[in-house]
């Protein structure tokens, strides 16, 4: 992969309105090496799996091997039953109910334990404990379940058949939720010059961060606490389910999320397992840990994407969008999950599907379809890659039949910069950006004409294009209409100087592959001038740190970076007041310079003094000194708070065996605006990682089921994950284009990555293709899949 | 996943190691397909008996035109030039596409074929020389031919109580060519069709058509399939009734593309 330093001329004629990077080069804009890589590169990270206390006790979950069954009784093995938990010994864990306020929203009781039914292969049904997971698995598989097998709902497009089994019982079909926006487009037949309609699928997908998910819990006498040392992305949020939950005072539930090996989305959900390893350690007042492994991870937990579109589109003659009708099935899987619950992806599909695009006039229906498969979470993007793959693939086929080329029919409909900020038919507030430029870019960057070229004598290659935009940091007033669990407000952060003068920054979300121990020094280091090898990120730990609704969303380098910056301002503030007593001169007088206060062009006094002053000589202190001290918790929300859109452009090579559906990457271009970089070497890593996972949805990664619903992929040799061996070397251009509403124009730009890749290699794909007059419709484009389209078209 | 409860043992020599497996005990080489396979807990043997340390387990050594692999030589030893001449140079390509190299320093080609993964490269590319397994059973030394020795999925001319002991391969000229394809979307999935040909001066050409969920299909004399790939390999593949389009496919571009790079 093209590194930062080799990158291809990025960023030319720039907008960048800060100075610190170019005055010390360790600020808002600088490429500073990740000051927590030493650890992870020598193998001193600590993950929960690292973690072990003495009298642990490991458990092994005993799950359903059948999709949906009444649960008739499990019989524990005999001398065992006090090791071996089922749901009717834990009645002290209420249920998972992850509500969305949304009109019609169907609520799904997840027990922790399989109560009654099971719903889906994998959910936990019993919890095994021995001294060690080995020995808790031998309990496991010596437990004797008894289930009534019934029919089980493996496609969601089966799911409100007639005849049907409910999966809840209580409920009036299998549906979490409809949404819809009604627009009468009957007319648009008569005006178009091209419509097209679309039928496609995107795979059932796995998140698969290289650490899975662990939990060790542990009942502390002395604070009367529960400590719960998990994997997670929200710390804070796990702290409030855990104690709804169980009952407990927030005060009563710590949560520290160690080093954590990716997230992805996947981390930030409250799972059935944390809570009974919660309990079973205040039951049993011994610390109790559970450590998910690839099989669980796999099939019973981590799903996620799964989306079926039957997508109509019009145009004008110059390929002008008329309008869109989108129907949009989400398979969510048996529960809604907690906090996001069921209907995230739907409801997002609804809202993002316009994408980048000027779009006129649009209807939609979305169905959340409750199947027997384990939830679908959100994943890297959500509901994005999955929009942005239909959009683009329908946009391409608008343009064929037109006659037109994918650039031009993309660069009619994006919203111009002219138009800027622009606020589009349902309602999203678009903040910057130059949307064609970064499509004429990408087009300049992969060379078409040579593709053409090998076109006309006869090679199976294409080029595509994805255009998208990327909706970051979105608070209050977006969530809350979605009446979720969580809703995300103002960001806190606390910065303070300890005594020999060190700063230290506590935040209460967590970095897990985003290196906010290095950009939030950078923040902090512009406003204080610090230097970043003098800053301290404290994060990950409930008890030290304010409460945040955590990573997820591209939030965190908008949201903690604000904070962060304002609480430094005004602990600045504080630390000018000092400084001009200790100066002898007057607060206008001074100024903050290279981690001094100083006199206005004069001699100056260096924070550490200021700090040992006010710890330690507080007799030197000024009468007016702020008694708040050198400490300092400040809170941030972007205004407007609709969040940032970033935006890219996605161009890509591919290659087509025609004998054998193989697919080659040979080369991929992206055009991004993350507003202002605040370390532009660490969102290439962020946009490289994200381009790496979409290349798996858009080639590999595909979890199927069978009609009983079993999962068909329980390894990563059934699993195919991107490697290096798949990934070609990205290139990168960057502009940057400030955000007007955030501190510094940065744009929440972490899940960007994943978005592009289905629709811009799938439209590569179809433009290799075109010539035979074949069209691959469903992820990931595998082999077996784009040759049947190859021999579909000779039929 | 973790492995139910097993016994291990490492027997010194042949004779114990005989003993061990008359006992019901299962051979470990490498555990690169056994390990997941205990892990999984797809296999609950009682007790492993470690091969690692048996004297002349590994190595390859040559006596006239004939090299004698042993059984434990490791991918990684194939693929680093352990095998003399020609026949080495072939071996080492094959080797060099197993896997990644973690599992090539512990996976043996006699594991390989004594697991008999039709998708395996050993299982697939081993039936093209004219050569055989040494195998070692209580009663005494035997030997199967390379063709002959997997009869299935999982399934070898093996008994319970018997071990590989070496696969013996004729030497080759260094005018012998070879094509060789296999069908993998990344290193270390297991191939979805492999094929290969030899042709050495003097002898009709031979080839293999593997990984099709069924024992590798051997042509012997594949004179037909090198004048003709393209039509030759449609015909062989029809004639083996794959149910998949796509495999058929594949399977047929597998051979022509292996027939045209050994001409
Ligand atoms: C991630 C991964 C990717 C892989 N990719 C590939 C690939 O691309 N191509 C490929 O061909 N293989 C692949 N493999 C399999 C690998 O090549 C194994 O090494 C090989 O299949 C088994 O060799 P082993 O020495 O590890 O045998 P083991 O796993 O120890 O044993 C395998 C079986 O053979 C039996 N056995 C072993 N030795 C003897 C003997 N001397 N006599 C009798 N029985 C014996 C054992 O009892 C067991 O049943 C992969 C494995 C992994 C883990």
């Amino acid at each position: 992969m093209t590194t930062a330093s080799d990158r291809p001329s990025a960023s030319e004629g720039v907008n960048r309105p800060h100075s610190h990077a170019s005055k010390t080069g360790k600020g808002v804009g600088a490429s500073l090496r990740r000051k927590e890589d030493a650890r992870f590169l020598h193998g001193r990270g600590r993950y929960v799996g690292d973690i072990a206390v003495p009298g642990m006790l490991e458990v092994a979950f005993l799950r359903s091997p059948v999709a949906h069954a009444r649960l008739l009784g499990v019989t524990k093995p005999a001398g065992a039953q006090d090791r071996v938990f089922l749901a009717a010994d834990l009645p002290e864990i209420a249920p998972i109910r992850a509500v969305s306020a949304l009109p019609g929203f169907r609520v799904s009781e997840q027990t922790a334990l399989a109560t009654g039914k099971v719903r889906h292969v994998g959910e936990a049904i019993a919890a095994c404990l021995a001294s060690s997971r080995a020995e808790a698995e031998d309990l496991a598989a010596a437990c004797e379940p008894e289930f009534e097998v019934l029919p089980a709902i493996s496609d969601m497009l089966t799911a409100r058949a007639p005849g049907v089994p409910l999966i809840h019982e209580h409920w009036a079909e299998n549906v979490f939720l409809e949404t819809r926006r009604e627009e009468d487009l009957s007319d648009l037949d008569a005006v178009a010059a091209a419509k097209v309609t679309r039928v496609l699928r995107t795979s059932r997908q796995s998140m698969a961060p290289i650490e899975g998910r662990g939990v060790l819990a542990e009942w502390d006498t002395r604070l009367e606490q529960l400590v719960v040392t998990t994997a997670s992305q929200q710390p804070h949020v796990s702290k409030t389910g855990i104690a709804e939950a169980l009952g407990l005072d927030e005060g009563q539930v710590r949560v520290i999320a160690p080093d954590v090996g990716g997230g992805f989305g996947y981390k930030a959900i409250l799972l059935p397992e944390e809570l009974v390893c919660c309990a079973l350690a205040m039951r049993l007042q011994r610390p109790v840990r559970w450590l998910e492994d690839r099989l669980e991870q796999l099939t019973a937990n981590a799903n996620c994407r799964e989306h079926h579109y039957i997508v109509t589109a019009w145009a004008d003659r110059e390929g002008r969008l008329l309008g869109c009708d989108v129907d949009a099935t989400v398979d969510s899987g048996a529960y809604s999950s907690y906090p996001f619950s069921a209907c995230l992806e739907a409801a997002q599909i609804g809202s993002i599907f316009p994408g980048p695009y000027i779009l006129p006039r649009f209807r939609y229906h979305t169905l959340s379809a409750c199947t027997n498969k384990p939830p679908i979470l959100p994943y890297r993007g959500v509901a994005r890659p999955g929009v942005c793959y239909a959009m683009e693939t329908t946009l391409d086929a608008l343009a064929r039949q037109l006659g037109l080329s994918a650039e031009a029919i993309r660069a009619v409909n994006l919203v111009p910069k002219e138009a800027m900020p622009y606020r589009n038919l349902v309602g999203k507030h678009f903040d910057s950006g130059d949307y064609k430029e970064a499509l004429r870019r990408a087009v300049a960057l992969v060379d078409v004409p040579k593709v053409r070229a090998r076109q006309a004598k006869g090679e199976c290659v294409g080029v595509g294009l994805a255009s998208f935009c990327e909706q970051g940091a979105h608070g209050t007033s977006v969530y809350h209409g979605w009446g979720m669990p969580m809703v995300p407000g103002f960001e806190q952060a606390q910065a303070r100087f300890t005594p020999d003068g060190v700063l230290e920054l506590r935040v209460g979300l967590h970095s897990h592959g985003q290196g906010l121990e290095t950009t939030l020094a950078q923040v902090a280091h512009e406003i204080l001038g610090v230097d970043p090898a003098r800053v301290r990120l404290v994060h990950g730990d409930t008890a030290l740190t304010p409460y945040s609704t955590g990573t997820w969303g591209s939030r965190a380098m908008v949201m903690a970076g604000g904070a962060v910056a304002e609480a430094c301002r005004q602990l600045g503030e504080r630390a000018l007041t000092i400084g001009a007593a200790l100066l002898q001169a007057e607060r206008g007088e001074v100024e903050l310079a290279g981690g001094t206060v100083r006199r206005r062009g004069g001699a100056g006094i260096a924070l550490e003094e200021i700090a040992r002053t006010w710890y330690r000589r507080p007799q030197n202190l000024p009468a007016d000194v702020d008694r708040g001290g050198l400490d300092v918790t400040a809170g941030y929300r972007p205004d407007p708070d609709t969040g940032t859109h970033s935006y890219a452009c996605h161009a890509v090579v591919a290659r087509v065996d025609v004998e054998t559906g193989a697919v080659t990457l040979e080369d991929y271009v992206v055009v991004e605006d993350g507003g202002v970089l605040v370390n532009p070497m660490i969102v290439d890593g962020q946009v490289l990682g994200g381009t790496a996972q979409g290349i798996g949805t858009a080639l590999y990664e595909e979890m199927p089921y069978d009609a009983q619903g079993q999962p068909l992929a329980g390894t990563l040799a059934d699993y195919l994950l991107p490697g290096a061996t798949e990934v070609p070397d990205i290139r990168l251009d960057h502009m940057e284009t400030p955000s007007p509403w955030t501190r510094f124009g940065q744009k929440g730009i972490g899940e960007s990555g994943a978005i592009g890749p289905a629709g811009a290699i799938l439209n590569a794909i179809n433009d290799a293709l075109a010539p035979l007059g074949a069209e691959v419709f469903d992820l990931p484009a595998t082999p077996a899949r784009v040759l049947a389209a190859i021999e579909a078209a000779r039929r | 996943m973790k492995p139910a409860p097993f016994d291990y043992a490492r027997p010194a020599d042949w004779s114990a190691a005989l003993a061990l497996l008359a006992a019901g005990a299962r051979p470990v080489a490498g555990g690169q397909s056994l390990g997941p396979m205990l892990n999984l807990r797809v296999a609950t043997p009682e007790k492993l008996a470690d091969l690692r340390h048996l004297p002349g387990y590994a190595g390859v050594t040559q006596q006239g035109g004939t090299i004698r692999i042993g059984a434990g030589t490791t991918h990684a030893a194939i693929e680093d030039g352990a095998v003399p001449g020609r026949l080495g140079a072939i071996l080492a390509g094959v080797a060099r596409r197993i896997a990644y190299r973690p599992v090539r320093n512990r996976g043996t080609i006699g594991g390989s074929l004594a697991h008999a993964d039709p998708a395996a490269d050993w299982v697939a590319v081993l039936p093209c020389f004219r050569g055989e397994a040494v195998v070692l059973g209580p009663a005494g030394e035997r030997r199967v031919k390379l063709e002959r020795f997997v009869t299935g999925m999982l399934a070898t001319a093996l008994s319970p109580e018997e071990l590989l002991l070496a696969v013996e391969l004729p030497a080759l000229p260094e005018a012998a060519r070879w094509g060789h394809w296999k069908f993998c979307r990344k290193p270390g999935e297991f191939s979805k069709a492999t094929a290969c040909v030899l042709a050495v001066p003097g002898e009709a050409p031979r080839a293999v058509l593997a990984a099709l969920d069924a024992p590798p299909f051997v042509v012997a004399d594949a004179s037909a399939l090198c004048a003709a790939p393209e039509a030759e390999a449609a015909r062989l593949v029809a004639a083996l009734d794959v149910a998949d389009p796509w495999r058929a496919a594949i399977a047929r571009t597998a051979l022509r593309r292996a027939a045209e790079a050994a001409s």
